[in-house]
């Protein structure tokens, strides 16, 4: 018995009347003999209770006890419920791509207001319709300023999300591009290093805001200096943080993409998430993926649509500015129905009570013996203590405590196995709080 | 005769922003609890907020409701999209990718010291999705990392690369049969790979000939989708293979239409060396309206060890564990493990169905095309006159001949209430019409949709100008496409062009 098969025996036997064979082998005449499957040893099937039984046995496995101040460009925020309402909806998460405009128009608003709501937050001219992620969303930036520029260097800044940089050197391995990193200094960009690269051959600088570290910077000077050398200025962003620091925009760089998870996603064990882009209007057709337009219909109604379509592989082919073509519409309608249910003003909220928390956090491990907090450089909602200690094993001893402590950056960067890095969201108590840091108190004695 | 009663449209609804009212706010944030309040130097500050909508949560659920309802989707309406598998997306595995200890899961947490005992459930699932994968193609091994169709023909394509580095061969070329879907060639230049375009034949397969003669040491591989866009399965791919591997290239899989062949065929054992899946075609994971999906690379020997890491490996004792040392890995092609509330989602479908569930998915999407097939080829000229797979294909030129285009016939369905078939592609085609109903669908459903082409044939030959104001019974006309794409008006805070 197949739940998701209609057709019975007697359905079976009339439509192969029809189609005027025997049987429905019949139909596989052009797989020969000696194409069949060596082996097809799969289970049976399950009913779906029993399958659910599985899954939450499976569930069970993983934890959901740690307390998190875990980060690291992945944040546990609140999702509110109407945005998990709203994309259960059948008619949005099981519509396909909108190619008919006709029968897609909410697909096509909810997408529209969605690269309006990404501009309202970057302070940008244009936005993409999503990408995949936040770091496959930087690689299409650094390759669209590659395009603008037939420049083959690119000079990364060291606070740029180490796991973004070792995914874009993958994908750029086999072409021939130069690339070149820059150290964190204090925390921050390294301005000297930066101007001392930056050349006719340079096609951009990347900047990520707030950096790796949790380090809050304005990133205006390098923006005028990758314009002054002819070079895109690139800034990977936090969309939260965007609630109160200064935009991309109002620092002049030129494509600003992002890790849009914390707008209304779960953190789904590393995805499905949301990949944002937007950039000045000028550069809109470097752009790559979907972007949806505003027209009008032959009645001169407004409405919406996928424009500018000759960027893409589905037209141009190999030519196109990316090969990508499945985006994530769904997460981006989520991100949407997060920015209308939270405006103007609970965005600042919701920004203000990350920045506050963390703020105390910052400053209760502060007093503990053995634990350095940087006070030179401003933070957001994540920031870098130096522990007396390697900083995995602490994490470690913590967890038995019930903490996920945070993420020790001896993992990617050589040098700091006594950092840890350390987020605090507004779903973060006081109380969890002095809790961690009275446990880290006690792992570092 | 008329085509479609005049039913009264919906009324427009205004966009979010034009809702908005100062001092509406749609979620209730925690006080702060904290007894200070942080200060930022003004130099790190925005000027002012950002003008997000300010709207009651009943505006938000409202207004994305009556958005919704503008939609066709496979919930409410027939779909029969060539080429995307619009299968019905089974309720419980909404539910089983929402349970907590899934969805709350930071990616982080397996790369911390002792975190991985914490995240051994989401591992197995991970681990037994790729066993399952790798039997059903009949590959050596998975990576569920790319997060969708074309992200997996840019790993497969980077694997490929991979490998001719390593073996020191030079090679320039990626050949791929005009029929081949946008991303092939796409993907293969982004990759950095000429591309070399080899015809159909008249039957809608390769060009074996032709293939031949483009063939040299310099191809790096073959991008093939099986069965193809023709909804073809080409019974040379052995001798293709052969051919391909002779010169030390790549046979490359696109499992787009996998729902064909699902035990009755596997890629690994008729010469494919790598493939790529769409979890949101076959797998019954939900389109979501453009995204997201999940596009799992498959490998064979040659090409195991440069798979992306990480990988999820099986310790001796049973536990679960992320292996990062691979020499000779093309290294990171996502931050993570993959989109994993789609995995899971496939996972479930592939759990309940098991294997004879699958293969009898496939015997069904087979059956159910070829239905529609015969019923329709008295009308409409079938691109290719023999059994096909999982889709059909036509061409509208008859109706063309009268004035009637694809797109026409396409935009008459919506007034059927049935979402239009694939329309232009493949491009082999003229005015192609590419029919995929899926396992799915049921002979009632399938009768309807025939009935309302040959409707709709009919119809060109007594009024064909009717065609050019439909749909009329959609919330808007046909919308002008040009003005679109001159103004580019993408963003409401925009100054209007």
């Amino acid at each position: 018995m197949n739940p998701y098969i209609a057709n019975t025996a007697d359905d079976v036997r009339a439509m192969l009347d029809v189609i005027g064979v025997k049987s429905i082998d019949a139909l596989f005449a052009d797989i020969k003999p000696s194409h069949a499957p060596r082996s097809f040893n799969l289970p049976g099937g399950l009913s779906e209770f029993e399958v659910m039984e599985r899954l939450r046995h499976l569930a069970a496995k993983n934890t959901g006890a740690l307390v998190p101040f875990i980060g690291g460009g992945y944040y546990d925020h609140y999702v509110p419920a109407a945005c998990s309402a709203i994309i259960s909806r059948g008619e949005f998460y099981t519509a396909y791509t909108p190619y008919q405009p006709e029968c897609a128009q909410g697909t096509l608003q909810a997408l529209f207001e969605y690269q309006s709501g990404i501009c309202a937050l970057t302070g940008m001219d244009v936005a993409n319709a999503s990408l995949y992620d936040g770091g496959t969303a930087l690689y299409e930036a650094m390759m669209m300023a590659i395009r603008i520029t037939g420049r083959k260097k690119v000079v990364m800044d060291g606070g740029v999300n180490p796991i973004y940089r070792k995914l874009i050197k993958s994908y750029t391995h086999n072409l021939h591009f130069e690339f070149v990193e820059t150290p964190v200094v204090h925390g921050q960009s390294d301005r000297a290093a930066i101007t001392k690269l930056l050349d006719k051959d340079t096609a951009a600088v990347i900047i990520q805001n707030p950096n790796f570290f949790g380090t809050v910077d304005d990133h205006a000077d390098i923006a005028d200096l990758a314009r002054a050398a002819g070079a895109i200025s690139i800034a990977s962003v936090y969309p939260i943080a965007l609630g109160l620091l200064k935009t991309p925009a109002e620092m002049g760089i030129d494509i600003v993409t992002g890790e849009g998870q914390s707008l209304g996603l779960p953190l789904n064990f590393g995805g499905p998430y949301l990949g944002f882009m937007a950039a000045r209007k000028k550069y809109i057709r470097q752009m790559p993926g979907r972007i949806v337009g505003e027209t009008v219909d032959a009645q001169g109604r407004r409405c919406f649509v996928n424009t500018i379509q000759a960027r893409e592989q589905h037209i141009r082919r190999e030519k196109a500015t990316s090969n990508i073509c499945t985006n994530v519409a769904l997460c981006a309608t989520q991100a949407s129905v997060f920015m209308a249910l939270l405006g103007k003003q609970g965005f600042c909220q919701l920004a203000r009570l990350n920045l506050d928390k963390a703020e105390f956090a910052r400053q209760e491990l502060g007093k503990i013996k053995g634990v350095e907090v940087k006070r030179s450089s401003p933070t957001f909602n994540e920031f870098t203590v130096s522990l007396p200690k390697n900083a995995a094993d602490v994490v470690e001893a913590m967890i038995p405590r019930g903490f996920a402590a945070g993420f020790p950056l001896g993992r990617y960067y050589a040098g700091m196995e006594n950092y840890l890095l350390v987020a605090v969201t507004e779903k973060r108590t006081k109380g969890e709080i002095i809790a961690y840091a009275k446990a880290l108190a006690e792992v570092l004695a | 005769m008329s085509a479609t009663p005049n039913i009264p449209v919906t009324p427009p609804v205004k966009l979010i922003f034009e809702k908005s009212s100062a001092g509406r706010q749609g979620f209730k944030l925690p006080a702060s609890d904290v007894p200070l309040k942080a200060a930022l130097a003004d130099k790190y500050l925005r000027k002012v907020p950002a003008e997000l909508p300010e709207v009651s949560e009943l505006d938000v659920v409202r207004h994305f409701t009556q958005l919704s309802q503008k939609n066709f989707s496979v919930d409410a309406n027939f779909y029969p999209l060539g080429s995307c598998t619009m299968k019905y997306n089974a309720k419980f595995t909404e539910k089983a990718a929402a349970m907590p200890g899934f969805a709350d899961l930071h990616p982080l947490l397996p790369q911390l010291k002792g975190g991985e005992r914490y995240v051994q459930g989401a591992l197995e699932v991970l681990f037994d999705c790729e066993k399952w994968l790798a039997e059903i193609t009949g590959m050596k091994a998975f990576t569920m990392q790319p997060l969708a169709g074309a992200h997996g023909e840019l790993t497969g394509i980077m694997l490929m690369a991979a490998y001719h580095k390593a073996r020191g061969n030079k090679k320039k070329y990626v050949i791929i049969p005009d029929s081949a879907h946008g991303t092939n060639p796409a993907s293969a230049a982004v990759a950095g790979y000429q591309i070399i375009s080899v015809p159909s034949d008249k039957k809608g397969g390769m060009d074996i000939e032709k293939l031949k003669a483009v063939l040299t040491d310099e191809v790096a591989g073959l991008m093939m989708t099986s069965p193809d866009t023709h909804g073809v399965f080409n019974s040379s791919v052995s001798e293709i293979a052969a051919l391909i591997h002779a010169v030390d290239g790549i046979m490359y899989y696109d499992g787009a239409n996998l729902n064909a062949t699902m035990g009755r065929c596997r890629p690994g054992d008729i010469g494919f060396d790598v493939v790529h899946l769409n979890l949101h075609k076959t797998f019954g994971t939900p389109h979501g309206g453009g995204g997201p999906g999940s596009g799992p690379v498959g490998v064979g020997e040659k090409l195991e060890k440069f798979l992306p890491v990480s990988r999820v490996i099986r310790r001796q004792d049973g536990s679960f564990a992320l292996n990062y040392d691979y020499p000779d890995s093309i290294g990171y092609i996502a931050s993570f493990y993959g989109n994993f509330a789609i995995i899971l989602r496939a996972y479930a479908y592939m759990l309940l169905l098991g294997g004879d569930g699958l293969k009898q998915t496939s015997d069904h999407a087979v059956l159910n095309a070829n239905y529609i097939l015969s019923r329709l080829k008295g009308h409409y000229q079938a691109a290719f006159d023999r059994i096909c797979m999982h889709e059909c294909l036509f061409s509208a030129s008859k109706q063309t001949e009268r004035g009637v285009h694809a797109i026409d016939i396409a935009k008459f369905l919506i007034d059927q209430g049935i979402h239009p078939p694939t329309v232009y592609f493949p491009l082999t085609v003229k005015e192609a019409i590419m029919i995929e109903p899926t396992e799915t669908e049921s002979r009632e459903t399938m009768d309807v949709f025939v009935e309302a082409m040959i409707r709709a044939d009919a119809f060109t030959k007594t009024d064909p100008d009717a065609f050019h104001d439909m749909p009329r019974t959609m919330p808007i006309s046909r919308p002008d496409e040009t003005k679109a794409a001159r103004e580019m008006n993408v963003n409401f805070f925009a100054p209007k062009a």
